[in-house]
């Protein structure tokens, strides 16, 4: 799975997360999820739950806690497939 | 660091409730029936002289949603939460911290009078880096549904 795929669906499973709209729509792998699109913390765990669930893969609670960026969360997922 | 403090403790369903953080006039569980890793199950007999009767609504007191939700939560989140958080940490995970309810999604079907008894049960759905969510329902003493849904508690340092 390539990057830009794996980036598209962890935007589509944030989406229904997202508070600000405005900045989903020009999110980029810099945007912070919970600063910049507003996601309320406690939903940072399903969101997690969520991935793990689509991509197949598990992810620690350690590791849950190094995203804090879109990009934060391709790069574990990334991560987590090539093993 | 006390060691003491962090390890695994089996709270029984007596030492759960006193633990709970809730009380009069907005606690919402009478006695905690049967509680373990996956599910609780709790009563509770709403008071005619509560005081929310008197606006909801005059004339024709039934308990208003969200206070059905309020018990739902105190047993399927907060209860649960305390078992759970204690079990995991001991009781350094309880002190001083409390589950705040953070989402529900919760369908209402039946009417739930001054004086009426409601059982709640809820189970669990997961229990991951302080979130706790169940699926809860409440039914009357004659087993009717009065509400129904998946609800979500986050732990906070007090």
């Amino acid at each position: 799975m390539s990057r830009e795929d794996v980036f598209q669906k962890v935007m589509g499973i944030i989406k229904p997360f997202v508070k600000n709209e405005e900045v989903f729509q020009q999110a980029d792998e810099s945007t912070n999820i919970l600063q910049d699109l507003k996601v309320n913390s406690a939903r940072l765990v399903d969101i997690i739950l969520n991935f793990e669930d689509e991509f197949d893969v598990e992810v620690e609670d350690e590791d849950a806690d190094s995203v804090n960026t879109v990009g934060d969360a391709v790069s574990l997922i990334m991560e987590k497939l090539s093993v | 660091m006390s060691n003491e403090n962090t390890q695994s403790v089996r709270l029984n369903r007596h030492e759960v409730l006193a633990l709970l953080p809730q009380q009069e006039p907005f606690r919402f569980v009478d006695e905690i029936t049967e509680v373990d890793e996956s599910h609780i199950a709790a009563h509770y007999r709403f008071k005619p002289e509560a005081y929310f009767y008197n606006g909801h609504f005059p004339g024709n007191p039934i308990t208003p949603g969200v206070i059905l939700l309020e018990s739902l939560a105190q047993v399927g989140v907060v209860s649960l939460g305390i078992y759970l958080f204690a079990l995991a940490e001991g009781l350094a995970g309880v002190e001083g911290k409390i589950a705040l309810f953070v989402d529900a999604d919760v369908e209402f079907s039946g009417v739930v009078c001054p004086g009426d008894r409601v059982f709640i049960s809820a189970e669990k759905v997961f229990f991951r880096r302080n979130k706790l969510r169940t699926k809860a329902v409440m039914t009357t003493e004659n087993g009717n549904m009065v509400c129904s849904g998946t609800i979500s508690g986050f732990r906070v340092d007090k």
